[in-house]
C-alpha cells in the first residue's frame, strides 16, 4: 500500500547546488505572480511580453549569445547544436518566412514532426510572429491529424514529405484553412507544398517581435475529453510566466543545468518543458529524436552530462525491468534532480530512481489545460512515495465535492476523496477550448477550475491521485479519448457499436482496449478481428489505436442509447458493477 | 528451426499486432517500430510472442538486438531452445 511507505527526506547540507525552493511555506507566503513575471524581461520598449523574447531572443541579445540553447541529437547519432545566438537567428527566418507567406497574427501554424530542429524552430518562429504554435504528436494517424487540423484551423502546417504523403495528401480537401504545407526534406517538389530551405534561404535572420498583449493566443494544445471530438486548449503569452516559475521550483532549473525533457512536443510536456521552459532559464536544453531505449538513454545521461531530467512513468517501468544493474557503469555524477510526469508514477517507480540513480524520481501533476505544472514533489522536501506532491508557490489547490445544486463545497477532512480543484486565475490556465465557450465554461464552478482528476490530500497537504472522473484514457502517458476510438471503428462495415476503455497495464498505465458489437451478417473472427485492428491503426495510428478488441453480441447501454464504458471496465476488470439503474440493455 | 520458418513465424506475429503493415516492403535492416510504425508497447507484444512461439528466454537487454528483421531472425537461430 503506497501510504505505508516512508517518507524520502533529503539533507539539503549535503546537496551540490542549494535547491531553488527549500522553505516551502514561506516561499507559498511570499508568493506572488506580479513578481514573478518580474523574472522575465518583457519586450523591449514595454511593448508587451512574448514566450520567444523570453526564451531565446533576451539570451541572444545577452551574456548566454554563445552558450548552447539547443543539443540535438538525431537516430543515427548525428548531433546539431544551436547556441542562443543561432537560435534567434534561425526563429527569427522561419518569423519573415511566414510573413512573406502572409501569414499573420492569430493564425494556426501546426507542426506534424518529429523531435527534429525544424520543429523548435517553427514553433518558436511562429511565436514571433504572434501566429499560433499547434504541434501534433507525429504517431497519429491520418485521422486524429485531420481531425486536429479542422479543429484548430490550420493556415500553415510544417511536415516531412514521408508524414505528408501517409498522413494529409490524402485528406487535403477536407482541410480548406490549409493554405501553405511547408516540407523540411524530399527529393521532388510535391503539388501543394514548399520547401523549407528555400523559404528559409530567401528569409533575413533579423525580426521584431511585434508588441504583443499578454493576453494574446500563443498555443493550441489540441487534447481528448471523454466525449465527442478533441478540444483546443487555448494557451497565451502569459504561460510563460508559469513555464519560468514551474522550471525554478518543480524542477529545481540552475544556470548551468543541461536538461533533457524526454517528451514529444506534441503532447503538452514537450512544448512547455522540451522547449519552453529550459530556455527561459537560459539553459542548455537536449533534444533526443530516437525513441526510448534504457541502454541508448543511460549513455546520452552520461556522455551529455545531463543534471536534470524529466521523463514518464513508462519509461521508468521498462528502466525497471530492464534492472538496475544495467545504469551501473555509465558516469552520471552530473545528474542532479529527476522528476516524472505523465501518469502517476507508483511508489516502486519513485524508490528505483534511489536504487538505480541515487536519487528518487519527482512525481508532479499537471494537465494540457493547466499549461504548467501545478502539484510537485521538490528536490528539497520530503517524497512521499507515489503521492503528486505539494501545490507550486502561486497555486491553491483543493479537494471539491459537488452539490446537487451545481455548486460545490471544499473538503477539509484529510483522505477524503473529492475531484482535485485548482483556484483559477494562474498564466498558463487555458483561456478557453477553441470555439467551444460552453464546454470551457462548464471546467469551472465560482472560483474553481476542476480538473476531472480524483484524488485526496493528507494532513500534511501531499496530494494523492484517485483516477479520473470521466471515462479519458491514459496510455503511456499520453491521453486518448474513447470516443475517437469508436468512431474511427463505427466507420468500418463490420461494426454496430463500439465501447472504448483504458485497461490497466503493467507498462504503459492503461492499454486501450475495444469492444464491438457487429452487425447482421457479420460473424466474429479471428480474421476480423484482425482487419478491424488494421482498420483502427491506419486510420488513428499506433499511438491511438486499440491494442485489445473483443467480440460482444450487444453492448451495455443507457435508455438514451449511450454505451455504459464504465460497466464495461468494470467487467473487464472484475470490479463491482456499480450503479446499474440506468441500463436498459445489458450486455450479451 | 530454418530462417524460412523463422521468417514465417515472425511474419505470423506481426500479422497479429499490425494486420495493415505489408511486411514485403520491409527491409531485413530497416528498424521495424519505424517501418511498420509501431509503439513500444506494440515492440513489447512482439518479443513477448517471440518469446512464447519460439520457445526462447529473451532477457530485457537483448531487447535492441530484435528491432530488425535480420537481428531478430539470428537472434533465434542462435538462442538455445528451453526444454519443453
Amino acid at each position: 500500500m503506497a501510504m505505508a511507505n516512508a517518507s524520502i527526506i533529503k539533507d539539503v547540507a549535503r546537496f551540490s547546488r542549494r535547491p531553488n525552493l527549500v522553505d516551502y511555506h514561506a516561499v507559498c507566503a511570499a508568493f506572488d505572480w506580479r513578481k514573478a513575471r518580474a523574472l522575465l524581461d518583457g519586450l523591449p520598449g514595454g511593448r508587451g511580453l512574448n514566450i520567444a523574447h523570453e526564451a531565446v531572443d533576451r539570451h541572444a541579445q545577452g551574456r548566454l549569445a554563445g552558450r548552447v540553447a539547443l543539443r540535438w541529437i538525431g537516430k543515427a547519432g548525428e548531433r546539431r547544436e544551436f547556441s542562443y545566438r543561432d537560435l534567434a537567428a534561425e526563429t527569427s527566418r522561419f518569423a519573415n518566412a511566414l510573413t512573406g507567406l502572409g501569414v499573420g497574427p492569430g493564425d494556426r501554424i501546426f507542426t506534424l514532426l518529429g523531435r527534429v530542429p525544424e520543429l523548435y524552430i517553427a514553433v518558436l518562429g511562429t511565436l514571433k510572429t504572434k501566429a499560433v504554435a499547434a504541434p501534433l504528436f507525429s504517431a497519429f494517424g491520418p485521422e486524429p491529424v485531420a481531425t486536429r487540423m479542422q479543429l484548430g484551423e490550420a493556415r500553415v502546417l510544417v511536415t516531412t514529405e514521408a508524414l505528408y504523403r501517409r498522413k494529409v495528401a490524402a485528406l487535403r480537401d477536407r482541410l480548406p484553412t490549409l493554405r501553405h504545407v511547408i516540407l523540411i526534406d524530399g527529393g521532388e517538389k510535391l503539388p501543394g507544398t514548399v520547401r523549407w530551405h528555400e523559404l528559409m534561404d530567401a528569409a533575413g535572420a533579423d525580426f521584431t517581435i511585434p508588441a504583443t498583449a499578454p493576453e494574446d493566443m500563443a498555443l493550441l494544445h489540441i487534447t481528448s475529453g471523454t466525449t465527442g471530438r478533441p478540444k483546443g486548449a487555448i494557451h497565451v503569452h502569459e504561460a510563460v510566466v508559469t513555464h519560468h516559475v514551474t522550471g525554478l521550483y518543480a524542477l529545481d532549473l540552475h544556470d548551468d543545468d543541461i536538461f533533457w525533457c524526454t517528451a514529444d512536443p506534441g503532447w503538452v510536456t514537450g512544448t512547455s518543458y522540451g522547449i519552453i521552459a529550459p530556455l527561459t532559464h537560459g539553459i542548455s536544453n537536449l533534444v533526443v529524436e530516437a525513441e526510448f531505449d534504457a541502454q541508448t538513454w543511460y549513455s546520452i545521461l552520461a556522455a551529455e552530462r545531463v543534471s536534470v531530467w524529466y521523463t514518464a512513468p513508462t519509461a521508468i517501468r521498462m528502466m525497471m525491468k530492464l534492472g538496475a544493474d544495467a545504469v551501473r557503469g555509465y558516469e552520471l555524477g552530473a545528474l542532479r534532480f529527476m522528476a516524472s510526469v505523465g501518469e502517476p508514477l507508483n511508489p516502486e517507480g519513485v524508490l528505483w530512481g534511489i536504487e538505480a540513480f541515487g536519487r528518487p524520481f519527482h512525481d508532479n501533476w499537471w494537465q494540457t489545460e493547466t499549461g504548467g505544472i501545478m502539484i510537485a514533489n521538490y528536490a528539497a522536501l520530503p517524497v512521499k512515495p507515489g503521492s503528486m506532491g505539494l501545490p507550486l508557490p502561486g497555486i491553491e489547490a483543493a479537494i471539491v465535492q459537488r452539490r446537487p445544486d451545481g455548486s460545490v463545497a471544499v473538503v477539509e477532512e484529510p483522505m477524503v476523496e473529492g475531484e482535485l480543484a485548482l483556484k483559477a486565475g494562474w498564466p498558463s490556465m487555458m483561456r478557453g477550448y477553441l470555439h467551444e465557450e460552453e464546454r470551457y465554461r462548464k471546467c469551472f464552478v465560482g472560483p474553481w477550475y476542476l480538473t476531472g482528476d480524483l484524488a485526496k490530500r493528507d494532513a500534511e497537504g501531499y496530494f494523492w491521485f484517485v483516477g479520473r472522473a470521466d471515462d479519458v484514457i491514459k496510455s503511456s502517458g499520453h491521453l486518448i479519448g474513447p470516443f475517437e476510438v469508436e468512431s474511427a471503428l463505427m466507420e468500418h462495415p463490420a461494426v454496430a457499436e463500439a465501447g472504448v476503455i483504458g485497461k490497466p497495464d503493467p507498462m504503459a498505465g492503461e492499454i486501450v482496449k475495444a469492444f464491438v458489437a457487429l452487425k447482421p451478417g457479420y460473424t466474429a473472427s479471428e480474421p476480423l478481428r484482425k482487419e478491424l485492428l488494421g482498420h483502427a491503426r491506419k486510420r488513428l495510428g499506433a499511438a491511438v489505436a486499440p491494442k485489445e478488441i473483443d467480440f460482444r453480441a450487444n453492448l451495455p447501454k443507457t435508455r438514451s442509447g449511450k454505451i455504459m464504458r464504465r460497466l464495461l471496465k468494470a467487467r473487464e476488470l472484475g470490479l463491482p458493477e456499480g450503479d446499474l439503474s440506468s441500463l436498459e440493455s445489458d450486455e450479451k | 528451426m530454418t530462417e524460412t520458418e523463422i521468417r514465417h513465424m515472425i511474419a505470423d506475429i506481426l500479422g497479429n499486432i499490425v494486420p495493415e503493415a505489408d511486411l514485403s516492403t520491409v527491409s531485413d535492416e530497416e528498424d521495424l517500430r519505424e517501418a511498420l510504425d509501431i509503439d513500444s508497447m506494440d515492440f513489447l507484444n512482439f518479443v513477448v510472442a517471440l518469446h512464447l512461439r519460439a520457445g526462447i528466454d529473451i532477457p530485457e537487454i537483448d531487447y535492441p538486438r530484435l528491432r530488425t528483421l535480420k537481428g531478430a531472425i539470428a537472434y533465434v537461430q542462435q538462442a538455445p531452445t528451453k526444454a519443453k
